[in-house]
Order: C-alpha cells, then structure tokens, then sequence
C-alpha cells in the first residue's frame, strides 16, 4: 500500500545532480588514488617490509609491467596517481564551493556539538539510533566533517611530497618530506576508515544510495530504521 | 531522536541493494582488472603526463633554490641507485675518456676530466628525491651546468639539453633547469671523486628533479630544440619531474 509522497507523511532525502556529480567524480578519484598509491607505495614501504596486495592496488599486470615499462606497475601507478589527483582536486572543489554557497553545508552538516557526538555515538553502537532519510546524525556531522577536512589534508600533503622544492614552505609545514610521506599515509587510513564506515551505513538504509544516484529518496515516517 | 518500536528487520530496498551490489562490483573490478595497460588509457596517460609537464614547468622558478641542509645531515654511504647491480656499473678510465658535445653547441672540442675537474665548483647539501618516495640528503661538489653550456657556446635559448651515458642511460630536461643555479656537473659526492657506480667521471645533479632525471657517467651533452626523452620517459614515466 503506497501512500502520496508528502514531507508531512515522509522523510525525504534530496541530492542535487551537481552534488551527485561531485560525489561520485571524487569516490572514483579516492578508490584511483588509494589503489594507485597502495602500488607506489609498495615500490619502497614506509612500515617495514609491509606491502599491499597486488590485486588490491592500480598498476596493471606486474609481469606485464615489466616488459612495457622495466618495473613492477610503479609508472602505471604513478600515472594513475598524477591523473586521479586532478579528478580529485576539481571534485573536491565542485563539492565543498556548492556546499559552502547552496548553504547544504550550514543548514545540515551543523551544528556539530562535541555532547551531541557522544550521545549519538553511544546510541548508535547500542543500535538505538534511529536513521531518519535526510537528517544527519551528530555522528554523521562530524564524520563528515572529518572526511572532508581528510581529503584535504591528502591535497596539501600530497602537493607537498610532489612538490618539496617549489612548494617548500608547505613541506616545511608538514615537517619536511619524510614526514610529509608519513602524513600522507596515515591520513589515507583514516580516510579507508571512513569508506567501510560510509559503505557499511549504505548497506542498512540502501535508500541513501538511490538518492545519492536518483537525486531523491522518500520513506514513510513511521518506518525508521535503528541503524547504528 | 525517536526510538524505533521494537527491533524489526528492515525493510530493505532490494533494487537497491542490488544496486549498491553492482556498484562495489565495479569499483572492485577497477581495482582488480588490468585495465593499466589498455591502449586507451595508456593514450590518456601520455596526454596527462605532458600536461602535467607543462603544469610544472610554469610552477618551476629559475630562481627559487631547493632547501640546503647542515653539512652534518649529509649520508655518508649514498644510496646506490640503479637497474642493474652496482658492479656491473661502467669503469671509466679517466685517461680515454672524453666528453663529447653535440647540437646547437659553438664549440664542439671534446673534453678530457683533467679539463672538467679544473672548471670552477661549487658545493651544496640538498635533499635526492627518488620517483619511487625515498629521499636522501648528500653532499655534491662540481660546476653550474650553466658555466659550462656558456663556456662552450650552447645556444641557451634552446628548449632542451639532452645527455648520453656510459651505460645505455640517457635523459634531457628543459633549458631552464639546466641553467638554474643549483644544476651542477657533480664531481664529487661527500667531499670524494665520484666513485664508479656513482657516475664517474661526473653526474648531472639536479636537486630541482627527482633522482631518474640526473644521469651518470656523463659521456655526451647536446643541445637541441626536439625533445629527447629519457630511459625512464620512454617507459612511461613524466618527463618533467620536477620537484
């Protein structure tokens, strides 16, 4: 039995196409410059003798590699690399100047309230947080917040190991290129960190996905979801 | 927030989830297939790596100099750097060794290391960034590229200054670089002769490139207005490099 889609009725949750655009340009541009980065990074680990898996990183067949390119996909990594982060810089771009002028970013990614994070953090990891389509959470606040000040940290960190020489300043901010590579890294964790989290969340309440793809999403009011 | 009456299963969107399915498929398998060495993307590559060169050459500045370093922060056992093992590195004997010059040079009179070492040097302590993320801080001595292009007559407002190498390895990098004040024609490294491996009779250090950029054994130096690539470019590598 379908009811009239009404805001009085319903939750409903909109994504401008601009914004849809934006954010499946910069999921695209994440998953090239973490597979991409996971290969350069193997070429001379930071942690030891740690290395990712192949098949988990961008380069390309590494035998393949070896004929066309003398090594083990660490070109094709590196032009993987050199080429996502302009995909990820204008993505970046795209969303954080709509955000910041539609007012998307004021109206539902604040307040963020250290007291509201705990309360809600706590009641999602008790699974008493219900999930209302087109609200943000306290925790979903802040964790975007997080991931986008994150990826910005990966911009800047990342101009500043490309760049050490001409962009001194900015390496020198990071606590010069060895630290800066570290930075990087650590960084890129946290921001994998984010992704199971943000894909394990779409996976309980899919609804968030159609709207992030068909622009709109509507679920009755009396249907929520507990979704942690 | 309201509390949700009771624990039910919920009402999953299957479609959807369907969806979501296909999409994560997808990422996987951008990841997982070996679409790195398609023709087409390697086509995409080459167009964003030249890009990406000119990009960086308009962000160089002749003028901004690469941080020096305390002469104590210098390693003292330089990393060996190369795609074959050090002992199978060329021996150069410096009594038949000649430098030969070639393309729009005025005087093209080959020189003898004698002839080099006794060009005027200098020395600095800069950080060597390798493509592949390693770095190292280490102490060169030797002449500005530019003293010598001058000296020999080399038409500086070329594009490009290419060189060939006693082992097979050959490189080029844009006249500004070449004429920045740190390029030097390195002699020394920690204060010693070049060592075999490490590029006798010199090697071209480049502290505004990474370390692929900066050839060994220097046998020959031409200028030249079509770019000559580079062992490293013509694999797929970017050609400018700069750091």
């Amino acid at each position: 039995m379908k009811r009239k889609i009404h805001p009085l009725t319903h939750d409903i949750q909109e994504h401008p196409l601009l914004v849809r655009i934006a954010h499946w340009m910069q999921a695209l541009a994440i998953i090239i410059m973490i597979g991409s980065g996971w290969r350069i990074y193997n070429s001379v680990p930071i942690f030891g003798d740690y290395r990712f898996p192949i098949w988990a990183t961008l380069g390309g067949d590494p035998a393949e590699s070896k004929i066309g390119h003398m090594d083990p996909g660490v070109a094709n990594a590196l032009n993987w690399h050199f080429t996502g982060m302009w995909l990820l810089a204008a993505s970046y771009l795209l969303f954080m100047l709509h955000g910041l002028i539609s007012g998307h970013f004021i109206r539902h990614l604040l307040p963020v309230r250290p007291r509201e994070i705990w309360r809600d953090a706590v009641a999602a990891l008790t699974f008493k947080l219900a999930h209302r389509l087109g609200e943000y959470n306290a925790v979903q606040r802040a964790l975007y917040w997080a991931v986008l000040f994150g990826v910005l940290i990966m911009i800047l960190s990342g101009l500043a190991i490309w760049k050490p020489v001409q962009l001194s300043w900015l390496t020198w901010c990071f606590g010069g290129y060895p630290t800066a590579r570290v930075v990087h890294f650590l960084v890129m964790t946290g921001i994998c960190l984010f992704i199971v989290i943000h894909v394990a969340l779409v996976a309980l309440v899919p609804k968030t996905l159609v709207a992030m793809v068909f622009g709109r999403a509507a679920e009755a009011k009396d249907a929520h979801h507990a979704a942690p | 927030m309201p509390r949700p009456e009771g624990w039910k299963v919920p009402d999953v969107d299957r479609r959807a989830l369907v969806k979501s399915g296909l999409s994560l498929g997808a990422l996987t398998l951008l990841t997982g297939c070996d679409i790195s060495d398609n023709d087409v993307v390697q086509d995409m590559f080459a167009k964003v790596s030249r890009w990406n060169s000119f990009v960086q050459s308009e962000l160089f500045s002749g003028t901004r100099l690469a941080p020096e370093y305390p002469e104590s922060m210098a390693v003292k056992n330089f990393r060996y750097n190369a795609w074959y093992h050090w002992q199978l590195a060329p021996v150069i004997s410096a009594a038949d060794y000649r430098l030969e010059l070639a393309g729009l040079i005025d005087v093209k009179t080959p020189w003898t290391v004698r002839q080099l070492y006794a060009l005027p040097q200098q020395s600095q302590v800069t950080r060597h960034v390798c493509v592949e993320g390693w770095s190292m801080i280490g102490k060169w001595t030797g002449t500005p590229l530019r003293v010598f292009l001058e000296r020999v007559g080399a038409d500086l407002t070329a594009k490009y200054v290419g060189f060939a190498c006693a082992d097979g390895y050959y490189e080029s990098i844009d006249m500004a670089t070449a004429l920045h004040p740190q390029t030097i024609m390195a002699f020394q490294l920690s204060d010693e002769t070049l060592p075999a491996e490490y590029g006798f009779p010199f090697k071209i250090r480049i502290p505004t490139k990474l370390g692929f950029k900066q050839p060994k054994f220097v046998t020959a130096i031409y200028v030249t207005n079509r770019n000559p690539g580079g062992f490293w470019v013509d694999r797929g590598y970017n050609w400018f490099s700069g750091i």
